[in-house]
């Protein structure tokens, strides 16, 4: 133990767990999503000690409070936190560890461990779990001893926090939790190897070359992503087209970096991107790529992905630049600074309005579109009438992972970065009524819905009970199809719509082997307003069509958590569609 | 293409460990890999030898400098530098019969015998990579009981002396420089 210290700042001897929580304090956290168990035991004492400055929200598992961390810190900006006991709560963090890592979501997840004496005896509840997580965090620390706590934090957050934001992952030994230390905060960071994100500056030179590159562009185009939005460029983006008047495309991380609502979005990219903007991507002569990673998803066959095109690319993260795609002018910076040093020095393109023409021509004639006929409600549809019903309050949209998250990401409209949240790179099923969660304790009186399927839904759907018993008044809209749709879809397309186990039901039913004889699954199964109603949250059923509206509206006038089980079709697909490695021109629309 | 990187990292448990598995995770083909610590305990020196494309060493320098833990990587190839690699080696050379045709390839190749037993003898030796195999090739013959090798470190030469300078220290230094050349080749 350190010796007493001059009385310089109101020292005392305080255990490893007030520490760790008082950290948390001074580094700005307000809330966090902490399941107990043994060995953090004296971390959530810890908490009830600080509950003036922090609000402990408790998930019902674990997985659940990382993505409910996850909403918090993509909806903000500002970190996430998330806490779990050692073993199988450590191993619940996993996924949302991982999740964040390729979403580049910052993430403090703090873990008890055993005893540090028992470590590495397969003792009681043990993994090791830092060992578990090398790969899926940015960082990651085992503190053995109570001294190195307070600079482990102040790292823990600024390594999550700069550059590329990313999870890092803090195991305390219980023991550790318990000793005794008299904290000094007033620590050094001990990061040698980690670059200074001050020197993520793009230089005057890069700046002239990439001018050079769009004086003389007759066909350019921005393609721009996550990196737009963490490190807060929208605001620049969106001066640079004011500007030059380029127009943009996003991916699925970027949707809000730019207007939805704005003439010059092309809206999404890739698999089920637009029309427009894949057709703009095969012919531009110019690719800004800002903030982006060249994702398959996104570029299907990459020979073929933007292959008249020169390409600048602008990422934070060095290590993405040529990774899938060779750029001609590789730029590693912050995009912000970037967007603002181009900005101050770029000119009006005004030799681009037939090309701007042109997109904008197919997108009037190739928009996204659905049934408008359809007797029922078809999920585009209740995404599109819940965009526009909510125009006014700018709501927080949050998805799981399938058919309703590409539809979602298609027509509900993101005018402002951040409202948009959803499991991206690793395409986590499940991420949406946690991470809603997540968003609604960030922000209290904000409108926050999770879109969600049934598959999804039920893959977190005891987040319902938090939702419910800590005031958090999420909204589900459950476009329930009784099918893990986006795979139905993949049978149908390219499996002769063999059916493997890819119905929800019951297995004897017809649809459990693709004989229903219906575009609507029979019998539904399970029963979610009476689940819903069991934990306690409002909820209703929708099927005809002219009864959407009122319930859309009754859902979000609803005081607390709500789930709105809207009955569709399990036929639908979701289109454009480009299949898996394919190029642009093997396109599918019908 | 074969390279030599060399990586100053922090020395914290883990490290090699992360530094390995983010290697194999993302399928890098790694010939050998030494680590050791440096004059600076805080730090330690891994040196791996890489093949693949300037594509692939591109993406593996940059991946090892995304390791919080990683402080620099050096691309040693490309630049002037000494390689080496350090075997023990037992060999079956019963006392009498091969023992001395054993020693005089030793001495040849400039390694050491460190220890003798009564059936084998113990040899250390070092050198590049192709003087190290060709000692294994000619030691075969006689039968190599035991191997071990440290995987192959490497160090940039420090800026040589313009041709016109005359002073001493570093005449002798060059001079050194061109015996470990030539030993080396």
């Amino acid at each position: 133990m350190a010796p007493p210290k001059a009385a310089t700042e109101k020292n005392k001897l305080i255990n490893g767990a007030d520490i760790l929580v008082e950290s948390l304090v001074r580094h700005g956290v307000d809330v966090l999503f902490a399941y107990p168990g043994g060995a953090s035991m004296p971390l959530h004492q810890a908490l009830t000690r600080f509950s003036d400055k922090i609000r402990t929200i408790l998930p019902r598992h674990e997985q659940g409070g990382t993505f409910a961390a996850q909403g918090y810190a993509r909806s903000t900006g500002r970190p996430g936190v998330c806490m779990a006991t050692s073993g199988p709560g450590a191993t619940n963090l996993v996924t949302g560890l991982a999740d964040a890592k390729l979403d580049s979501v910052p993430i403090i997840a703090i873990t008890g461990q055993v005893t540090t004496g028992a470590i590495g005896s397969d003792a009681f509840q043990e993994t090791p779990i830092v060992e578990v997580c090398r790969g899926i965090t940015k960082h990651h620390y085992l503190v053995t001893d109570v001294l190195d706590l307070p600079r482990v934090m102040k790292e823990a957050f600024h390594v999550a926090t700069t550059g590329r934001p990313g999870p890092v992952l803090v195991d305390l030994p219980k023991d550790v939790q318990l000793e005794k230390y008299e904290a000094d905060w007033d620590v050094p960071m001990n990061l040698p190897g980690y670059a200074d994100p001050s020197g993520m500056r793009i230089r005057p030179e890069q700046v002239n070359q990439v001018l050079a590159a769009i004086k003389r562009a007759k066909r350019p185009l921005v393609y721009c992503g996550g990196g737009v939005i963490s490190s807060n460029a929208s605001e620049e983006l969106r001066e640079f087209v004011r500007i030059t008047g380029i127009p943009v495309t996003m991916t699925l991380m970027g949707l809000g970096a730019f207007p939805a609502r704005d003439p010059l979005s092309l809206d999404m990219l890739g698999m089920h991107g637009s029309v427009y903007a894949n057709w703009a991507v095969r012919d531009c002569d110019l690719l800004l790529a800002f903030g982006v990673r060249f994702d398959d998803r996104v570029t299907g066959k990459l020979e073929a992905f933007a292959k008249h095109a020169k390409i600048v690319h602008i990422d934070i993260d060095a290590s993405e630049l040529n990774k899938n795609k060779a750029a001609h002018i590789p730029i590693a910076g912050d995009i912000k600074h970037a967007l603002g040093e181009l900005t101050r020095c770029v000119e009006p393109k005004a030799d681009i309005a037939e090309w701007v023409e042109q997109v904008q021509q197919w997108k009037r004639e190739h928009p996204f579109k659905y049934k408008q006929d359809f007797d029922g409600i078809l999920q585009q549809h209740a995404i599109d009438v819940l965009s526009q019903i909510t125009a006014e309050r700018e709501a927080f949209v949050t998805v799981g992972v399938g058919q309703h998250q590409m539809w979602a990401a298609q027509f509900f409209k993101f005018q402002h970065p951040r409202r948009w949240l959803s499991s991206s790179g690793l395409g986590t099923m499940g991420f949406g009524l946690p991470s809603a969660m997540g968003v609604q304790a960030a922000h209290p009186d904000a409108l926050v819905i999770d879109i969600d399927g049934d598959g999804s839904f039920q893959m977190n759907i005891q987040e319902l009970a938090t939702c419910y018993c800590e005031n958090l008044p999420v909204k589900v809209l459950l476009l329930n199809n009784q099918h893990l749709g986006m795979v139905v879809q993949w049978e149908d397309r390219f499996m002769a719509g063999n059916r493997a186990h890819t119905y929800l039901g019951p297995i004897h039913h017809a649809e459990a082997h693709g004989r229903g004889d219906d575009i609507y699954a029979t019998e539904r199964y399970p029963d979610f307003v009476q689940i819903a109603k069991g934990y306690g949250c409002g909820a209703a059923t929708v099927r005809r069509r002219g009864d959407l509206v009122e319930a859309l509206r009754e859902m979000i006038e609803y005081d607390g958590p709500f789930v709105l089980d809207v009955q569709t079709p399990y036929q639908e697909h979701v289109l454009p569609m480009i299949p898996s490695n394919h190029s642009v021109d093997d396109m599918i629309v019908e | 293409m074969r390279h030599v990187l060399s990586a100053i990292v922090q020395n914290v448990p883990g490290v090699l460990a992360h530094i390995s598995g983010m290697l194999a995770s993302r399928g890098y083909n790694i010939d050998s890999l030494a680590v050791g610590e440096t004059e600076d305990p805080n730090l330690s020196r891994m040196t791996f030898v890489v093949v693949g494309d300037d594509r692939v060493l591109e993406q593996v320098r940059k991946q090892l400098e995304k390791i919080v833990t990683v402080v620099r990587v050096d691309d040693i190839s490309a630049q002037d530098h000494v390689e080496r690699d350090m075997m023990l080696v037992k060999i079956h050379a019963p006392a009498g019969g091969k023992r001395s045709e054993v020693r005089e390839l030793v001495e040849i190749f400039r390694g050491r015998i460190v220890d003798v037993g009564e059936e084998e003898v113990m040899i250390e030796i070092s050198g590049r990579e192709s003087k190290v195999e060709a000692f294994i090739d000619r030691m075969r013959a006689f039968g190599i009981t035991e191997l071990v090798r440290t995987g192959r470190i490497a160090m940039v030469r420090s800026k040589s002396a313009a041709p016109d300078s005359s002073s001493g220290p570093q005449l002798r230094d060059s001079s050194i420089r061109s015996y470990i050349r030539k030993e080396s080749d």
